[in-house]
């Protein structure tokens, strides 16, 4: 009989504190209390579950699914793609990936996005996908521009897409921003740098991927994604027994 | 030296920023991409037990409303099943239990439609016992069947996204008319201060007959709702 585990404890000093005042919105926005640290039960390691009945294919071409007929977006081509692993380097097949993005000029489509750059009509800005059995996933898109947002006076976010993850549990939730390779804006950038270890910071710069370039179409970028791995099933007597 | 652990490392969390709704609720931010939108519908029309409303407001360290939250809700359904394989027993058809909401961008309100969950196994440590299923027995995808010694009080979890929020906060939804099993609750009692406990019990009234929970999530300050590291 196998028992289902718990998941590791999320390693805090990995990820950025609540609380990074270089990005000035976090100040209000951060608990000062500790958090209630829970053993897990039911709750946290089951989550939703998603199938193909739920999204469409067309959902993973960012070029394409909001483009006029005939048209597609502007931009420098790009294919997005990757596994979603855990932390045992397991792939997790079959799990909801969802992103968001710029257009190539910087604006988001989004009534409180009020950049100057141009609205690109026919680039609405969102994709998901499921991965497939062996965890590998793929969007195709253009590269989101740099922007500027208002936190110092001079601020621009270097090229980035965000991206949302669910895992089998809501214990393992994430939403994170994925970064291209050799953009001179992510040393720069405060959202990057609220992530305190520099190898960290690294896991979420996409790699160029020239093997997965399709020639004459569209450069590949690879974006590996780990979730919260699970404890294997070997100590059963003293986890439940304890 | 040592011999290298192989395991990899979670990818670091970011703020969702402030377009989250583009990716997660593009219809909900005015604007028409997918033909199905994920999470409107938390309990489907099959759903047994009380239909509620759970609605509020998420305040900052300056008393301020956030306008630019996304809400993910997780929960069982009125017999403490939640729609995954490892929550031993079955749902209703169309039930999924999980749900996603945005803020109105004016006011900071949220609010969602859905049935109150039953009270859920708590695992073995909290005092409820995990062993082999007896044959009448509900039964997980493991084979394990759950005495139910100790019980969670009917809750909801809650994951709450924005911008300037690095990492998403988990906390959960307990009701007040549920006052003897909150005071059982494992999880409640795990909260040293008595007086942060009812940061996490939503208050109920009537409204044209439905009930209605209010929870409103203070990220800091006085009051500070209790956020747990799950
Ligand atoms: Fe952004």
């Amino acid at each position: 009989m196998t028992t289902p585990a718990e998941f590791y404890e999320r390693d805090r000093a990995w990820h950025p504190p609540a609380q990074t005042p270089i990005y000035k919105t976090s100040v209000t926005r951060s608990p000062q209390y500790a958090l209630l640290s829970l053993q897990q039960s039911v709750s946290e390691i089951t989550g939703p579950t998603f199938g193909h009945t739920d999204i469409d294919p067309l959902d993973r071409d960012l070029i394409h699914n909001y483009a006029k007929d005939g048209g597609s977006a502007i931009g420098e081509r790009i294919i997005l793609h990757g596994r979603v692993l855990d932390e045992n380097a397991r792939p997790i097949p079959n799990t909801l990936v969802e992103i968001w993005q710029a257009n190539a000029g910087g604006r988001y489509r989004h009534k409180k996005d009020t950049y100057l750059a141009p609205i690109d009509p026919n680039f609405g800005g969102c994709g998901r996908t499921l991965t497939d059995e062996n965890g590998h996933y793929y969007f195709r898109t253009v590269k989101p521009g740099a922007y500027p947002w208002r936190n110092y006076v001079n601020s621009w976010r270097p090229a980035h897409i965000h991206m949302s993850i669910f895992g089998t549990a809501f214990c393992q939730r994430l939403i994170t921003q994925c970064y291209f390779e050799g953009d001179p804006l992510i040393e720069r950038c405060p959202i990057v740098n609220t992530i305190p270890d520099m190898a960290a910071q690294g896991q979420l710069v996409a790699a160029l991927d020239m093997n997965a370039t399709i020639p004459l179409d569209t450069i590949a970028y690879k974006f590996d994604i780990v979730l919260r791995g699970r404890r294997s099933t070997m100590f059963e007597n003293r986890l439940d027994g304890n | 030296m040592v011999q290298k652990l192989d395991y990899l490392k979670e990818t670091p969390s970011q703020t969702a920023g402030p377009y989250v709704h583009i990716g997660l609720a593009p219809g909900a931010a005015g604007f028409d991409i997918y033909q199905q939108e994920l999470g409107w519908d938390i309990a489907g029309p099959n759903a047994k037990g009380e239909r509620i409303r759970v609605e509020g407001i998420v305040i900052d360290a300056t008393g301020s409303p956030v306008k630019d939250v996304m809400l993910e809700a997780w929960q069982a359904n009125s017999e403490g099943v939640y729609a995954h394989p490892e929550s031993p027993g079955e749902v209703e058809e169309g039930f999924r239990g999980w749900g996603r909401v945005i803020t109105d961008f004016e006011t900071g309100e949220w609010g969602f439609d859905t049935i109150k969950p039953g009270p859920v196994a708590a695992r073995a440590a909290m005092g409820g016992e995990v062993r082999p299923a007896a044959d009448e027995e509900l039964q997980d995808a493991y084979g394990r069947g759950h005495a139910g010694l100790r019980q969670m009080a009917p809750h909801i979890n809650l994951w709450i996204v924005a911008r300037g929020i690095n990492i998403g906060l988990n906390t959960r939804i307990y009701f007040e008319d549920e006052a003897e099993a909150n005071a059982e609750d494992p999880v409640m009692n795990l909260i040293e201060w008595e007086r942060r406990r009812k940061t996490l019990i939503a208050t109920r009234t009537l409204r044209d007959g439905l009930p209605v929970y209010r929870f409103d999530i203070k990220l800091q300050g006085e009051d500070e709702t209790v956020f747990f590291d799950i």
